[in-house]
Protein backbone atom coordinates (compact mmCIF):
# COMPACT_ATOMS: atom_id res chain seq x y z
CA UNK A 1 0.00 0.00 0.00
CA UNK A 2 2.83 2.35 0.59
CA UNK A 3 4.96 1.65 -2.06
CA UNK A 4 1.48 2.09 -4.46
CA UNK A 5 1.37 5.71 -2.60
CA UNK A 6 5.15 6.11 -3.43
CA UNK A 7 5.39 5.10 -6.75
CA UNK A 8 1.81 7.33 -7.58
CA UNK A 9 3.32 10.14 -6.26
CA UNK A 10 6.65 9.51 -8.00
CA UNK A 11 4.65 9.35 -11.35
CA UNK A 12 2.95 12.06 -11.05
CA UNK A 13 5.92 14.34 -10.16
CA UNK A 14 8.17 12.79 -13.34
CA UNK A 15 5.30 13.50 -15.68
CA UNK A 16 4.22 17.05 -14.08
CA UNK A 17 8.22 17.53 -15.20
CA UNK A 18 7.50 16.44 -18.18
CA UNK A 19 4.55 18.90 -18.54
CA UNK A 20 6.27 22.47 -17.48
CA UNK A 21 8.33 23.26 -20.37
CA UNK A 22 5.61 22.23 -22.44
CA UNK A 23 3.10 24.39 -20.52
CA UNK A 24 5.86 27.30 -20.70
CA UNK A 25 5.67 27.68 -24.87
CA UNK A 26 2.09 26.87 -24.34
CA UNK A 27 1.45 30.16 -21.84
CA UNK A 28 4.05 32.30 -23.89
CA UNK A 29 2.27 32.72 -27.22
CA UNK A 30 -0.46 34.47 -24.60
CA UNK A 31 2.04 36.45 -22.76
CA UNK A 32 1.75 40.00 -23.10
CA UNK A 33 5.00 41.46 -22.98
CA UNK A 34 6.72 44.47 -23.78
CA UNK A 35 10.32 44.69 -24.17
CA UNK A 36 12.13 42.43 -26.85
CA UNK A 37 12.48 39.34 -24.92
CA UNK A 38 9.86 37.07 -24.46
CA UNK A 39 11.26 35.59 -20.91
CA UNK A 40 8.84 36.73 -18.28
CA UNK A 41 5.65 36.74 -17.53
CA UNK A 42 4.02 40.09 -18.08
CA UNK A 43 0.14 39.76 -18.74
CA UNK A 44 -2.69 37.80 -20.81
CA UNK A 45 -2.99 38.36 -24.08
CA UNK A 46 -4.46 37.26 -27.88
CA UNK A 47 -2.93 39.31 -29.95
CA UNK A 48 0.00 36.94 -30.97
CA UNK A 49 -2.81 34.45 -32.32
CA UNK A 50 -4.37 37.03 -34.74
CA UNK A 51 -2.11 36.33 -37.53
CA UNK A 52 0.78 33.67 -36.61
CA UNK A 53 1.82 33.88 -40.20
CA UNK A 54 2.69 37.58 -40.74
CA UNK A 55 5.81 37.05 -39.56
CA UNK A 56 8.03 37.68 -42.56
CA UNK A 57 10.02 34.27 -43.71
CA UNK A 58 7.85 31.89 -41.10
CA UNK A 59 5.38 30.16 -43.38
CA UNK A 60 7.72 29.68 -46.26
CA UNK A 61 9.84 27.70 -43.58
CA UNK A 62 6.59 25.83 -42.03
CA UNK A 63 5.76 24.72 -45.63
CA UNK A 64 9.34 23.46 -46.51
CA UNK A 65 9.17 21.95 -42.98
CA UNK A 66 5.91 20.49 -43.87
CA UNK A 67 6.04 18.87 -47.61
CA UNK A 68 9.78 17.76 -46.80
CA UNK A 69 8.21 15.84 -43.88
CA UNK A 70 5.52 14.80 -46.23
CA UNK A 71 7.52 13.38 -48.66
CA UNK A 72 10.36 11.86 -46.78
CA UNK A 73 8.18 9.96 -44.53
CA UNK A 74 6.28 8.50 -47.48
CA UNK A 75 9.57 7.51 -49.49
CA UNK A 76 11.53 6.23 -46.53
CA UNK A 77 8.38 4.20 -45.36
CA UNK A 78 7.88 2.95 -49.07
CA UNK A 79 11.27 1.75 -49.37
CA UNK A 80 11.65 0.90 -45.41
CA UNK A 81 8.45 -1.77 -45.66
CA UNK A 82 10.52 -2.96 -48.69
CA UNK A 83 13.61 -3.99 -46.45
CA UNK A 84 11.18 -5.10 -43.10
CA UNK A 85 9.59 -7.61 -45.73
CA UNK A 86 13.07 -8.59 -47.08
CA UNK A 87 14.30 -8.79 -43.43
CA UNK A 88 11.77 -10.89 -41.39
CA UNK A 89 10.30 -13.27 -44.72
CA UNK A 90 13.39 -14.14 -46.55
CA UNK A 91 16.59 -15.92 -45.67
CA UNK A 92 19.34 -15.03 -47.78
CA UNK A 93 23.34 -13.93 -47.22
CA UNK A 94 24.07 -10.75 -46.32
CA UNK A 95 21.65 -10.34 -43.41
CA UNK A 96 24.04 -9.06 -40.57
CA UNK A 97 25.38 -6.95 -43.25
CA UNK A 98 21.64 -5.36 -43.83
CA UNK A 99 21.05 -4.96 -40.18
CA UNK A 100 24.15 -3.59 -39.23
CA UNK A 101 23.71 -1.00 -41.75
CA UNK A 102 20.41 -0.15 -40.43
CA UNK A 103 21.32 0.30 -37.21
CA UNK A 104 24.56 2.46 -37.99
CA UNK A 105 22.85 5.68 -38.58
CA UNK A 106 20.51 5.09 -35.71
CA UNK A 107 24.27 5.04 -33.69
CA UNK A 108 25.31 7.76 -34.71
CA UNK A 109 25.04 11.54 -33.66
CA UNK A 110 23.16 13.73 -36.01
CA UNK A 111 26.00 16.29 -35.87
CA UNK A 112 28.56 13.31 -37.75
CA UNK A 113 25.98 12.42 -40.03
CA UNK A 114 24.76 16.12 -40.95
CA UNK A 115 28.83 17.00 -41.46
CA UNK A 116 29.37 13.47 -43.73
CA UNK A 117 26.62 14.11 -45.59
CA UNK A 118 27.78 18.05 -46.08
CA UNK A 119 31.56 17.12 -46.92
CA UNK A 120 29.80 14.57 -49.89
CA UNK A 121 27.43 17.40 -51.02
CA UNK A 122 30.50 19.85 -50.77
CA UNK A 123 32.96 17.18 -52.57
CA UNK A 124 30.60 16.35 -55.30
CA UNK A 125 29.28 20.59 -56.07
CA UNK A 126 26.14 20.27 -55.21
CA UNK A 127 24.40 22.92 -54.04
CA UNK A 128 22.69 22.64 -50.67
CA UNK A 129 18.61 23.00 -50.84
CA UNK A 130 15.20 21.85 -50.31
CA UNK A 131 16.32 18.73 -52.14
CA UNK A 132 19.68 18.26 -50.02
CA UNK A 133 17.88 18.51 -46.77
CA UNK A 134 15.07 16.03 -48.42
CA UNK A 135 17.43 13.11 -49.19
CA UNK A 136 19.27 13.37 -45.81
CA UNK A 137 15.77 13.43 -44.12
CA UNK A 138 15.19 9.94 -46.07
CA UNK A 139 18.23 8.70 -44.75
CA UNK A 140 17.63 9.19 -41.19
CA UNK A 141 14.31 7.95 -41.21
CA UNK A 142 14.52 4.54 -42.98
CA UNK A 143 16.03 3.33 -40.08
CA UNK A 144 13.26 3.83 -37.85
CA UNK A 145 10.79 2.72 -40.27
CA UNK A 146 12.21 -0.82 -40.85
CA UNK A 147 12.40 -1.25 -36.87
CA UNK A 148 8.94 -0.15 -36.63
CA UNK A 149 7.18 -2.07 -39.78
CA UNK A 150 8.95 -5.16 -39.09
CA UNK A 151 7.87 -4.57 -35.21
CA UNK A 152 4.58 -5.20 -36.82
CA UNK A 153 5.27 -8.31 -39.43
CA UNK A 154 7.07 -10.11 -36.78
CA UNK A 155 4.43 -10.62 -34.63
CA UNK A 156 1.72 -11.76 -37.49
CA UNK A 157 0.34 -15.06 -38.00
CA UNK A 158 2.15 -16.28 -41.11
CA UNK A 159 -1.07 -19.47 -41.99
CA UNK A 160 -3.05 -16.68 -42.72
CA UNK A 161 -0.93 -15.91 -45.94
CA UNK A 162 -0.28 -20.00 -46.86
CA UNK A 163 -4.03 -20.26 -46.27
CA UNK A 164 -4.68 -17.53 -48.99
CA UNK A 165 -1.64 -19.53 -51.19
CA UNK A 166 -3.72 -22.45 -50.70
CA UNK A 167 -6.71 -20.81 -51.64
CA UNK A 168 -5.51 -19.79 -55.27
CA UNK A 169 -4.12 -16.49 -54.45
CA UNK A 170 -1.30 -15.94 -56.13
CA UNK A 171 1.88 -13.89 -54.13
CA UNK A 172 0.68 -10.60 -55.79
CA UNK A 173 -3.17 -11.17 -54.68
CA UNK A 174 -2.38 -12.44 -51.32
CA UNK A 175 0.20 -9.32 -50.52
CA UNK A 176 -2.68 -6.81 -50.91
CA UNK A 177 -5.25 -8.87 -49.76
CA UNK A 178 -3.57 -10.39 -46.73
CA UNK A 179 -0.29 -9.00 -45.73
CA UNK A 180 -0.74 -5.04 -47.03
CA UNK A 181 -4.04 -4.51 -44.52
CA UNK A 182 -2.26 -7.28 -41.69
CA UNK A 183 0.91 -4.71 -41.88
CA UNK A 184 -1.04 -1.61 -42.37
CA UNK A 185 -1.05 -0.75 -38.62
CA UNK A 186 2.62 -1.34 -38.61
CA UNK A 187 3.63 1.05 -42.00
CA UNK A 188 0.63 3.69 -41.03
CA UNK A 189 3.11 4.27 -37.74
CA UNK A 190 5.86 4.17 -39.53
CA UNK A 191 4.94 7.12 -41.53
CA UNK A 192 4.07 9.27 -38.77
CA UNK A 193 6.91 8.12 -36.51
CA UNK A 194 9.35 9.51 -39.62
CA UNK A 195 7.09 12.50 -40.55
CA UNK A 196 7.68 13.81 -37.10
CA UNK A 197 10.90 13.00 -36.92
CA UNK A 198 11.99 15.29 -39.93
CA UNK A 199 9.24 18.00 -38.90
CA UNK A 200 11.17 18.56 -35.91
CA UNK A 201 14.65 17.80 -37.40
CA UNK A 202 17.52 20.91 -36.77
CA UNK A 203 20.93 19.57 -37.39
CA UNK A 204 20.87 17.47 -39.91
CA UNK A 205 18.70 20.23 -41.62
CA UNK A 206 21.09 22.78 -40.15
CA UNK A 207 24.45 21.50 -42.12
CA UNK A 208 22.40 20.45 -45.20
CA UNK A 209 20.11 23.62 -46.17
CA UNK A 210 22.34 25.76 -47.46
CA UNK A 211 19.81 29.26 -47.45
CA UNK A 212 16.84 27.34 -47.25
CA UNK A 213 14.74 27.62 -44.02
CA UNK A 214 12.31 25.05 -42.48
CA UNK A 215 10.56 26.30 -39.22
CA UNK A 216 13.44 24.28 -36.97
CA UNK A 217 16.04 26.29 -38.53
CA UNK A 218 14.05 29.83 -38.42
CA UNK A 219 13.42 29.56 -35.13
CA UNK A 220 16.83 28.80 -34.70
CA UNK A 221 17.44 32.06 -36.57
CA UNK A 222 15.69 33.88 -34.26
CA UNK A 223 17.34 32.97 -30.87
CA UNK A 224 19.82 35.22 -31.97
CA UNK A 225 17.52 38.32 -31.50
CA UNK A 226 15.27 36.95 -29.19
CA UNK A 227 12.16 34.60 -30.05
CA UNK A 228 8.98 36.01 -31.44
CA UNK A 229 5.97 34.92 -29.72
CA UNK A 230 4.69 33.92 -33.31
CA UNK A 231 6.91 30.92 -33.11
CA UNK A 232 5.08 30.27 -29.80
CA UNK A 233 1.42 30.33 -31.00
CA UNK A 234 2.86 27.62 -34.17
CA UNK A 235 4.20 25.32 -31.34
CA UNK A 236 0.71 25.63 -29.40
CA UNK A 237 -0.68 24.70 -32.91
CA UNK A 238 1.66 22.11 -33.21
CA UNK A 239 1.07 20.40 -29.91
CA UNK A 240 -2.68 20.86 -30.28
CA UNK A 241 -2.52 18.60 -33.68
CA UNK A 242 -0.09 16.10 -31.81
CA UNK A 243 -2.61 15.94 -28.59
CA UNK A 244 -5.38 15.21 -31.16
CA UNK A 245 -3.59 12.70 -33.39
CA UNK A 246 -2.89 10.85 -30.08
CA UNK A 247 -6.44 11.21 -28.60
CA UNK A 248 -7.49 9.65 -32.00
CA UNK A 249 -5.02 7.12 -31.66
CA UNK A 250 -5.86 6.15 -28.16
CA UNK A 251 -9.55 5.91 -29.07
CA UNK A 252 -8.47 3.28 -31.87
CA UNK A 253 -6.41 1.46 -29.78
CA UNK A 254 -9.25 1.23 -26.81
CA UNK A 255 -12.03 -0.01 -29.14
CA UNK A 256 -10.32 -2.37 -30.60
CA UNK A 257 -9.04 -3.89 -27.19
CA UNK A 258 -13.06 -3.81 -26.60
CA UNK A 259 -13.60 -5.84 -29.75
CA UNK A 260 -10.84 -7.90 -28.85
CA UNK A 261 -12.68 -9.02 -25.03
CA UNK B 1 9.82 -33.72 -67.34
CA UNK B 2 12.88 -31.49 -67.87
CA UNK B 3 10.71 -28.28 -68.76
CA UNK B 4 8.71 -29.12 -65.27
CA UNK B 5 12.02 -29.46 -63.32
CA UNK B 6 13.08 -26.32 -65.70
CA UNK B 7 10.09 -23.94 -65.06
CA UNK B 8 10.41 -24.75 -61.10
CA UNK B 9 13.94 -24.25 -60.83
CA UNK B 10 13.26 -20.73 -62.69
CA UNK B 11 10.74 -20.28 -60.14
CA UNK B 12 12.87 -21.45 -57.08
CA UNK B 13 15.84 -18.68 -58.75
CA UNK B 14 13.15 -15.94 -58.92
CA UNK B 15 12.43 -16.29 -55.29
CA UNK B 16 15.85 -16.68 -54.27
CA UNK B 17 16.46 -12.96 -56.00
CA UNK B 18 13.02 -11.36 -53.91
CA UNK B 19 15.21 -10.68 -50.77
CA UNK B 20 17.11 -8.66 -52.56
CA UNK B 21 15.01 -6.79 -55.33
CA UNK B 22 13.22 -5.69 -52.17
CA UNK B 23 16.32 -4.80 -50.13
CA UNK B 24 17.78 -2.88 -53.57
CA UNK B 25 16.54 0.60 -53.11
CA UNK B 26 17.14 1.23 -49.31
CA UNK B 27 20.53 -0.35 -48.96
CA UNK B 28 21.57 1.87 -51.99
CA UNK B 29 20.33 4.91 -50.58
CA UNK B 30 21.85 3.73 -47.40
CA UNK B 31 25.28 3.09 -49.22
CA UNK B 32 25.07 6.74 -50.81
CA UNK B 33 23.92 8.50 -48.21
CA UNK B 34 25.81 7.20 -45.39
CA UNK B 35 28.37 4.57 -46.35
CA UNK B 36 29.69 6.92 -48.68
CA UNK B 37 29.62 10.21 -46.83
CA UNK B 38 31.59 8.32 -43.65
CA UNK B 39 34.31 7.70 -46.37
CA UNK B 40 34.31 11.04 -47.52
CA UNK B 41 34.46 11.98 -43.90
CA UNK B 42 37.78 9.96 -43.37
CA UNK B 43 39.67 11.27 -46.42
CA UNK B 44 38.39 15.39 -45.82
CA UNK B 45 40.11 14.90 -42.05
CA UNK B 46 43.01 14.18 -44.00
CA UNK B 47 43.29 16.69 -46.25
CA UNK B 48 45.32 20.40 -46.70
CA UNK B 49 44.20 23.56 -47.93
CA UNK B 50 42.10 26.41 -47.37
CA UNK B 51 38.85 27.68 -48.84
CA UNK B 52 40.21 29.94 -51.22
CA UNK B 53 42.72 27.36 -52.51
CA UNK B 54 40.75 24.35 -52.33
CA UNK B 55 41.62 21.29 -50.45
CA UNK B 56 43.68 18.48 -51.96
CA UNK B 57 44.44 15.35 -50.30
CA UNK B 58 48.11 14.81 -48.69
CA UNK B 59 47.35 12.01 -45.86
CA UNK B 60 48.32 14.84 -43.28
CA UNK B 61 47.18 13.67 -40.07
CA UNK B 62 47.72 16.85 -38.43
CA UNK B 63 44.31 17.28 -38.13
CA UNK B 64 44.10 14.80 -35.86
CA UNK B 65 46.83 16.18 -33.82
CA UNK B 66 45.45 19.01 -33.23
CA UNK B 67 41.55 17.56 -32.21
CA UNK B 68 44.01 15.87 -28.86
CA UNK B 69 45.86 19.20 -28.15
CA UNK B 70 43.42 21.81 -28.92
CA UNK B 71 40.04 20.12 -28.37
CA UNK B 72 40.59 17.88 -25.84
CA UNK B 73 38.35 20.72 -23.22
CA UNK B 74 35.55 20.13 -25.78
CA UNK B 75 36.14 16.64 -25.71
CA UNK B 76 35.85 16.43 -22.53
CA UNK B 77 32.85 18.38 -22.05
CA UNK B 78 31.38 16.04 -24.33
CA UNK B 79 31.61 13.08 -22.35
CA UNK B 80 30.94 14.36 -19.01
CA UNK B 81 27.87 15.71 -20.38
CA UNK B 82 26.66 12.87 -21.84
CA UNK B 83 27.57 10.53 -19.27
CA UNK B 84 26.13 12.96 -16.70
CA UNK B 85 22.56 13.39 -18.75
CA UNK B 86 22.93 9.20 -18.53
CA UNK B 87 23.10 8.46 -15.25
CA UNK B 88 20.73 11.19 -14.11
CA UNK B 89 18.60 9.76 -17.13
CA UNK B 90 18.66 6.46 -15.52
CA UNK B 91 17.83 7.62 -11.85
CA UNK B 92 15.05 9.42 -13.42
CA UNK B 93 13.68 7.40 -16.20
CA UNK B 94 13.64 4.05 -14.60
CA UNK B 95 11.44 4.41 -11.45
CA UNK B 96 9.36 6.55 -13.99
CA UNK B 97 9.49 3.58 -16.38
CA UNK B 98 8.68 0.94 -13.10
CA UNK B 99 6.20 3.02 -12.08
CA UNK B 100 3.96 2.67 -15.17
CA UNK B 101 4.81 -0.49 -15.43
CA UNK B 102 3.63 -2.23 -11.86
CA UNK B 103 1.46 0.64 -10.52
CA UNK B 104 -1.03 1.86 -13.15
CA UNK B 105 -3.13 -1.02 -13.83
CA UNK B 106 -6.22 0.63 -16.71
CA UNK B 107 -4.05 4.06 -17.60
CA UNK B 108 -1.14 2.12 -18.80
CA UNK B 109 -1.24 3.30 -22.61
CA UNK B 110 -2.31 7.28 -21.63
CA UNK B 111 0.93 7.38 -19.07
CA UNK B 112 3.22 6.15 -22.02
CA UNK B 113 1.58 8.27 -24.23
CA UNK B 114 2.78 11.12 -21.47
CA UNK B 115 5.97 10.23 -21.05
CA UNK B 116 6.04 11.14 -25.06
CA UNK B 117 5.02 14.59 -23.97
CA UNK B 118 7.73 16.69 -24.57
CA UNK B 119 8.13 15.16 -27.99
CA UNK B 120 4.95 17.01 -29.25
CA UNK B 121 6.39 20.42 -28.66
CA UNK B 122 9.44 21.33 -31.67
CA UNK B 123 13.25 20.51 -29.70
CA UNK B 124 14.30 24.19 -30.19
CA UNK B 125 11.47 25.42 -28.52
CA UNK B 126 11.22 22.98 -25.36
CA UNK B 127 14.60 24.14 -25.00
CA UNK B 128 14.42 27.35 -24.95
CA UNK B 129 11.19 27.07 -22.08
CA UNK B 130 14.50 25.64 -20.25
CA UNK B 131 15.45 29.51 -20.64
CA UNK B 132 12.56 30.82 -18.66
CA UNK B 133 12.02 28.03 -16.45
CA UNK B 134 15.67 28.50 -15.05
CA UNK B 135 15.68 32.46 -16.01
CA UNK B 136 17.67 34.64 -13.20
CA UNK B 137 14.54 35.96 -11.64
CA UNK B 138 12.13 32.56 -11.90
CA UNK B 139 10.65 30.49 -9.63
CA UNK B 140 13.65 27.79 -9.39
CA UNK B 141 16.47 29.87 -8.87
CA UNK B 142 14.83 32.13 -5.79
CA UNK B 143 13.45 28.51 -4.30
CA UNK B 144 17.08 27.67 -4.59
CA UNK B 145 18.60 30.32 -2.83
CA UNK B 146 15.78 30.17 -0.23
CA UNK B 147 16.75 26.74 0.67
CA UNK B 148 20.52 28.17 0.65
CA UNK B 149 21.70 25.64 -2.12
CA UNK B 150 22.55 29.18 -4.27
CA UNK B 151 24.33 31.85 -3.39
CA UNK B 152 23.17 35.45 -3.22
CA UNK B 153 24.35 36.01 -7.02
CA UNK B 154 23.85 32.34 -7.81
CA UNK B 155 22.57 31.92 -11.12
CA UNK B 156 21.55 28.67 -13.06
CA UNK B 157 21.39 29.58 -16.90
CA UNK B 158 24.79 30.00 -18.61
CA UNK B 159 25.80 27.44 -16.32
CA UNK B 160 27.21 23.47 -16.46
CA UNK B 161 23.80 22.92 -14.27
CA UNK B 162 21.11 24.53 -16.75
CA UNK B 163 23.04 22.41 -20.15
CA UNK B 164 22.26 19.19 -18.00
CA UNK B 165 18.94 20.29 -17.33
CA UNK B 166 18.38 20.37 -21.15
CA UNK B 167 19.81 16.95 -21.82
CA UNK B 168 18.32 15.05 -19.47
CA UNK B 169 15.03 16.46 -20.25
CA UNK B 170 15.43 16.16 -24.15
CA UNK B 171 16.41 12.64 -24.03
CA UNK B 172 14.33 11.14 -21.04
CA UNK B 173 11.86 9.42 -22.92
CA UNK B 174 14.58 7.40 -24.78
CA UNK B 175 15.69 6.48 -21.44
CA UNK B 176 12.76 5.38 -20.21
CA UNK B 177 10.11 3.85 -23.17
CA UNK B 178 13.11 0.73 -23.85
CA UNK B 179 13.33 0.26 -19.96
CA UNK B 180 9.08 0.22 -19.61
CA UNK B 181 9.67 -2.78 -22.27
CA UNK B 182 11.24 -4.83 -20.66
CA UNK B 183 9.91 -4.51 -16.92
CA UNK B 184 6.50 -4.87 -18.90
CA UNK B 185 7.48 -8.14 -20.18
CA UNK B 186 8.52 -9.31 -16.76
CA UNK B 187 6.25 -12.41 -15.84
CA UNK B 188 4.07 -10.98 -11.95
CA UNK B 189 4.83 -14.90 -11.12
CA UNK B 190 8.06 -14.73 -10.97
CA UNK B 191 7.93 -11.83 -8.45
CA UNK B 192 5.68 -13.77 -6.34
CA UNK B 193 7.79 -16.88 -6.85
CA UNK B 194 10.77 -14.81 -5.23
CA UNK B 195 8.21 -13.79 -2.57
CA UNK B 196 6.87 -17.50 -1.56
CA UNK B 197 10.82 -18.43 -1.36
CA UNK B 198 11.23 -15.51 1.33
CA UNK B 199 13.20 -12.77 -0.55
CA UNK B 200 12.84 -9.51 0.80
CA UNK B 201 11.48 -6.74 -1.88
CA UNK B 202 15.12 -5.47 -2.47
CA UNK B 203 16.40 -8.87 -3.00
CA UNK B 204 13.85 -9.96 -5.74
CA UNK B 205 14.50 -6.98 -7.20
CA UNK B 206 17.66 -7.34 -7.02
CA UNK B 207 17.89 -11.18 -8.48
CA UNK B 208 14.84 -10.59 -10.76
CA UNK B 209 13.45 -7.40 -11.66
CA UNK B 210 16.82 -5.62 -12.57
CA UNK B 211 18.40 -8.71 -14.46
CA UNK B 212 15.42 -8.75 -16.75
CA UNK B 213 15.20 -5.04 -16.85
CA UNK B 214 19.20 -5.27 -18.68
CA UNK B 215 18.20 -5.25 -22.03
CA UNK B 216 15.93 -1.87 -21.89
CA UNK B 217 19.02 -0.47 -19.52
CA UNK B 218 21.45 -0.92 -22.07
CA UNK B 219 19.38 0.38 -24.52
CA UNK B 220 17.95 3.34 -22.64
CA UNK B 221 21.63 4.47 -21.74
CA UNK B 222 23.27 4.09 -25.64
CA UNK B 223 19.90 5.61 -26.87
CA UNK B 224 20.41 8.75 -24.42
CA UNK B 225 24.39 8.38 -24.74
CA UNK B 226 24.64 8.66 -28.20
CA UNK B 227 22.85 11.86 -29.00
CA UNK B 228 23.95 13.85 -26.20
CA UNK B 229 27.78 13.20 -26.75
CA UNK B 230 27.36 14.89 -29.83
CA UNK B 231 24.81 17.30 -29.18
CA UNK B 232 25.38 21.35 -29.53
CA UNK B 233 21.76 22.94 -29.42
CA UNK B 234 21.33 22.46 -25.33
CA UNK B 235 25.23 24.28 -24.92
CA UNK B 236 24.15 27.24 -27.31
CA UNK B 237 20.66 27.87 -25.75
CA UNK B 238 21.23 27.30 -22.32
CA UNK B 239 25.19 27.20 -21.64
CA UNK B 240 27.75 29.47 -22.05
CA UNK B 241 31.17 29.37 -23.69
CA UNK B 242 33.23 27.55 -21.01
CA UNK B 243 31.22 24.51 -22.20
CA UNK B 244 31.30 23.88 -25.74
CA UNK B 245 31.02 20.34 -26.82
CA UNK B 246 32.50 18.79 -29.56
CA UNK B 247 29.33 19.34 -31.73
CA UNK B 248 29.68 22.94 -31.05
CA UNK B 249 33.81 23.09 -32.65
CA UNK B 250 32.08 20.62 -35.70
CA UNK B 251 29.33 22.89 -36.23
CA UNK B 252 31.52 26.39 -36.07
CA UNK B 253 34.26 24.78 -38.44
CA UNK B 254 31.64 23.20 -40.69
CA UNK B 255 29.14 26.10 -40.91
CA UNK B 256 30.74 29.38 -39.59
CA UNK B 257 34.98 29.28 -40.01
CA UNK B 258 34.55 26.79 -42.78
CA UNK B 259 37.70 24.36 -42.36
CA UNK B 260 36.69 21.43 -43.75
CA UNK B 261 39.67 19.30 -42.76
CA UNK B 262 40.16 20.45 -38.91
CA UNK B 263 36.17 19.94 -38.48
CA UNK B 264 36.24 16.70 -40.59
CA UNK B 265 38.77 14.83 -37.93
CA UNK B 266 37.04 16.68 -35.34
CA UNK B 267 33.75 14.80 -36.60
CA UNK B 268 35.27 10.76 -37.23
CA UNK B 269 37.20 11.20 -33.71
CA UNK B 270 33.75 11.75 -32.06
CA UNK B 271 32.18 8.79 -34.11
CA UNK B 272 35.44 6.80 -33.40
CA UNK B 273 35.27 7.65 -29.32
CA UNK B 274 31.22 7.06 -29.26
CA UNK B 275 31.61 3.40 -31.36
CA UNK B 276 34.34 2.87 -29.34
CA UNK B 277 32.30 3.40 -25.40
CA UNK B 278 29.48 1.57 -26.88
CA UNK B 279 30.66 -1.66 -28.25
CA UNK B 280 32.83 -1.85 -25.40
CA UNK B 281 29.94 -1.31 -23.06
CA UNK B 282 27.65 -3.69 -24.58
CA UNK B 283 30.62 -6.02 -24.11
CA UNK B 284 31.18 -5.46 -20.35
CA UNK B 285 27.50 -6.02 -19.43
CA UNK B 286 26.67 -8.47 -22.24
CA UNK B 287 24.01 -8.16 -24.93
CA UNK B 288 23.40 -9.29 -28.72
CA UNK B 289 19.97 -8.40 -28.84
CA UNK B 290 21.00 -4.85 -30.06
CA UNK B 291 22.35 -5.68 -33.98
CA UNK B 292 19.36 -7.88 -34.72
Amino acid sequence: MRARVFYRTLLGLGIAYLFVPVLVVVAFSFNDFKGRRNVSWEGFTLRHWADPFKLPGLSEAVLNSLTIAFLSALISTIVGTLIALALVRYRFRGRATTNLLLFLPMASPEVVMGSALLTLFVATHVGRGYVTVLLAHILFNLSYAVVTVRARIVGFDRHLEEAAMDLYANEWETFRRVTFPMIMPGVLAAFMLAFALSFDDFVITNFNSGSMQTFPIFVYGATKRGVPPQVNVLGTMIFGVMVIAMGIFLFIQNRRQKARD
Amino acid sequence: MTTRTDAAAKADQRRRRVPYLLLAPGMLWLLLFYVIPMFGLAITSLQEGSLEQGYTFTGNIGSYVSVFTTYLPQLRNSLMFALGATVIGLLVGYPLAYAIAFYTSRWKSLFLLMILVPFLVPFLLRTLAWRVILADQGVVVSALKTVGLLGENGRLLSTGWAILAGLVYNYLAFMTLPIYVSLDKIEPSLLEAANDLYATPWTAFRKVTLPMSMPGIISGTLLTFIPAAGDYVNVELLGNRNWTMMGNVIQSKFLVIIDYPAAAAISFTLMAIIVTVVVIYVRRVGTEELLT
